[in-house]
């Protein structure tokens, strides 16, 4: 018996929904090779992208490459590959060398092809992962729905006539629909967490500062931050183990020492003070938000509810932070290059242009109080449960939903949740409460730097059954 | 700030900083500055002491 016929048919014919931490086993002890494991998930996106839209660049011949020399390495090196042969895809705001990095926009297509991979790239492939394309993505990361002009929406697996979420909407699409185990994205109001939420998977989005953002488009610098997300949270801490370490190119990227978050997933929850956030967070919260929260909490045995204070203004802030920064970072291209934006995104970074900085500084202060006190309420827990989205995800092209009996509009406020959580740059997994017809995610919050705490809490509640990521019919 | 002041100040802005504000996004534009005045405007309603750091700090 070969090698490959080792490989259980059986799985062969799962491998679509094969865990990352599954496949790298195959593939390290020999049972499989990464050149399978690779030509299945090219032949995945090849039959599920004109469905799904997820992918907008596929890297099929550096993907076989890679996969190659990683069946040539030695046994012993290939041992010690912890993401031997799991192919992966990034949002396609990360440099990619050889390609522009056209971050959802027309604009960038002119861009002179990337020099070199994003460091985290570099990273995931040290450790035996095999890139295999670039995703879709809303323009510039301005957007929660995962829709673009440019090169069609993404579309969310369990239903494609409904959004992935955004910005991170082919992440979300890739990773939901079996493309791929594994995929990263940026989230700087919640672009992880939204489409994690929208398409039942599960996303990590870490402290601020946390992951290097070198080599990536950027969108708001004083709020991008970097994740994985994955269809199972030993995935997600194992790809997320893989990308820490200091950077010299991210004034951001704090530089801490490895704190290493697969070992403490066995740990469980126990122990942990857990709190479900109220009064903002549960405000005319719609059934399925309370059905989530419900399932996660009970679980948990969660009793204590808390009140972050003023989340109302610490959303309100992340906005104007937002469109202020973001209109700075594309001032040149509105004056040169307007009718080549998506009107969308276009109309509301000229708004942002003309705020006046007072307003934005006092935003500023204002991160810094808020950031106090709701530290303050991590000396009581570790960890606050709050929904991830105001809803299941909505149909593409859908321009408002009903929110606490206010018709509202869509693109700005399926952040309404995250919004005031990454805004001080707070560690979050989302969890995929599988309700039917459609899943939607919890956030798991945590303090600064205690990623563990959030993923072990996500493995305990996985282990429960209380959260998975449901299968689609793709 | 009301809406016909806000008309002019667009209209100025887009001067000043050298954006060519087509009429047809003029609508959208004023829109969102409108919800994002009111953020704003919801942000700097909370009092803080004179004494607030912004959050970003710049260290040497």
């Amino acid at each position: 018996m070969t090698a490959q016929q080792a490989w259980p048919q059986q799985a062969l014919a799962q491998q679509a929904w094969a865990s990352a931490s599954a496949i790298a086993e195959a593939v390290s002890s020999g049972k499989t090779s990464a050149r399978t494991v690779v030509d299945d998930a090219l032949a995945r996106i090849v039959a599920l992208n004109p469905t799904l839209n997820a992918f907008t660049t596929v890297t099929a011949e550096r993907a076989r490459a890679r996969a190659a020399a990683i069946d040539a390495a030695p046994g012993d090196v290939k041992k010690g590959y912890s993401l031997a042969g799991v192919p992966f895809a990034v949002k396609n705001l990360f440099d990619v060398a050889g390609l522009a990095t056209v971050a959802g926009s027309k604009i960038n297509r002119s861009r002179a092809p990337a020099k070199a991979d994003s460091p985290l790239i570099e990273r995931l492939e040290a450790a035996g992962a095999v890139l295999v394309g670039a995703l879709n993505m809303g323009e510039y990361a301005y957007d929660f729905t995962g829709e673009n002009v440019h090169d069609g929406p993404s579309r969310n697996p369990h239903d494609p006539t409904r959004m992935t979420g955004g910005s991170s909407g082919g992440c979300g699409g890739a990773v939901g629909g079996g493309m791929v185990p594994l995929s990263l994205g940026s989230d700087t109001n919640g672009s992880i967490r939204v489409p994690s939420s929208l398409c039942g998977i599960f996303g990590l989005k870490p402290t601020y500062g946390r992951l290097t953002r070198a080599r990536t488009f950027p969108f708001v610098a004083s709020l991008d931050h970097l994740g994985p997300f994955a269809r199972n949270v030993r995935d997600l801490a194992l790809s997320y183990d893989a990308m820490q370490g200091p950077a010299d190119d991210d004034a951001a990227c704090v530089g801490r020492a490895l704190e290493p978050a697969l070992p403490q997933l066995a740990r469980g929850h126990e122990g942990l003070r857990v709190a479900v956030a109220g009064g903002y967070f549960r405000k005319g919260a719609s059934a399925e938000v309370l059905a989530a929260l419900d399932t996660v909490g009970n679980a948990l045995g969660v009793q204590d509810t808390v009140e972050l204070p003023e989340a109302h203004r610490a959303r309100a802030a992340a906005y104007v932070i937002t469109a202020t920064e973001g209109a700075e970072l594309h001032l040149d291209r509105l004056r040169h290059q307007a009718r080549d934006f998506d009107p969308a995104v276009r109309d509301r970074l000229i708004a942002g242009a003309m705020v006046p900085a007072s307003l934005v500084v006092r935003a500023q202060k204002f991160r810094r109080w808020y950031y106090e006190r709701v530290l303050a309420l991590f000396q009581r827990y570790d960890a606050i449960l709050a929904p991830a989205t105001p809803c299941t995800a909505p149909k593409i092209g859908q321009q408002t939903f009903m929110l606490d009996g206010v018709e509202m509009p869509v693109r700005p406020n399926m952040g309404l949740y995250t919004q005031p959580i990454s805004f001080i740059g707070l560690p979050v997994v989302a969890v995929p409460v599988p309700l039917k017809p459609l899943p939607i995610g919890v956030q798991i919050i945590a303090a600064p730097w205690r990623e563990d705490v959030a993923l072990r809490i996500a493995h305990a509640l996985e282990q429960m059954g209380a959260v998975a990521a449901p299968t689609p019919a793709v | 700030m009301a809406a016909d002041s806000l008309d002019d100040f667009i209209a100025t802005a887009a001067r000043t900083l050298g954006l060519a504000l087509d009429p047809e996004w003029g609508p959208a534009v004023k829109g969102n500055l409108i919800v994002t005045l009111h953020h704003a405007a919801t942000v700097a309603e909370f009092e803080l002491p004179d004494e607030a750091e912004p959050a970003p700090v710049f260290r040497v």
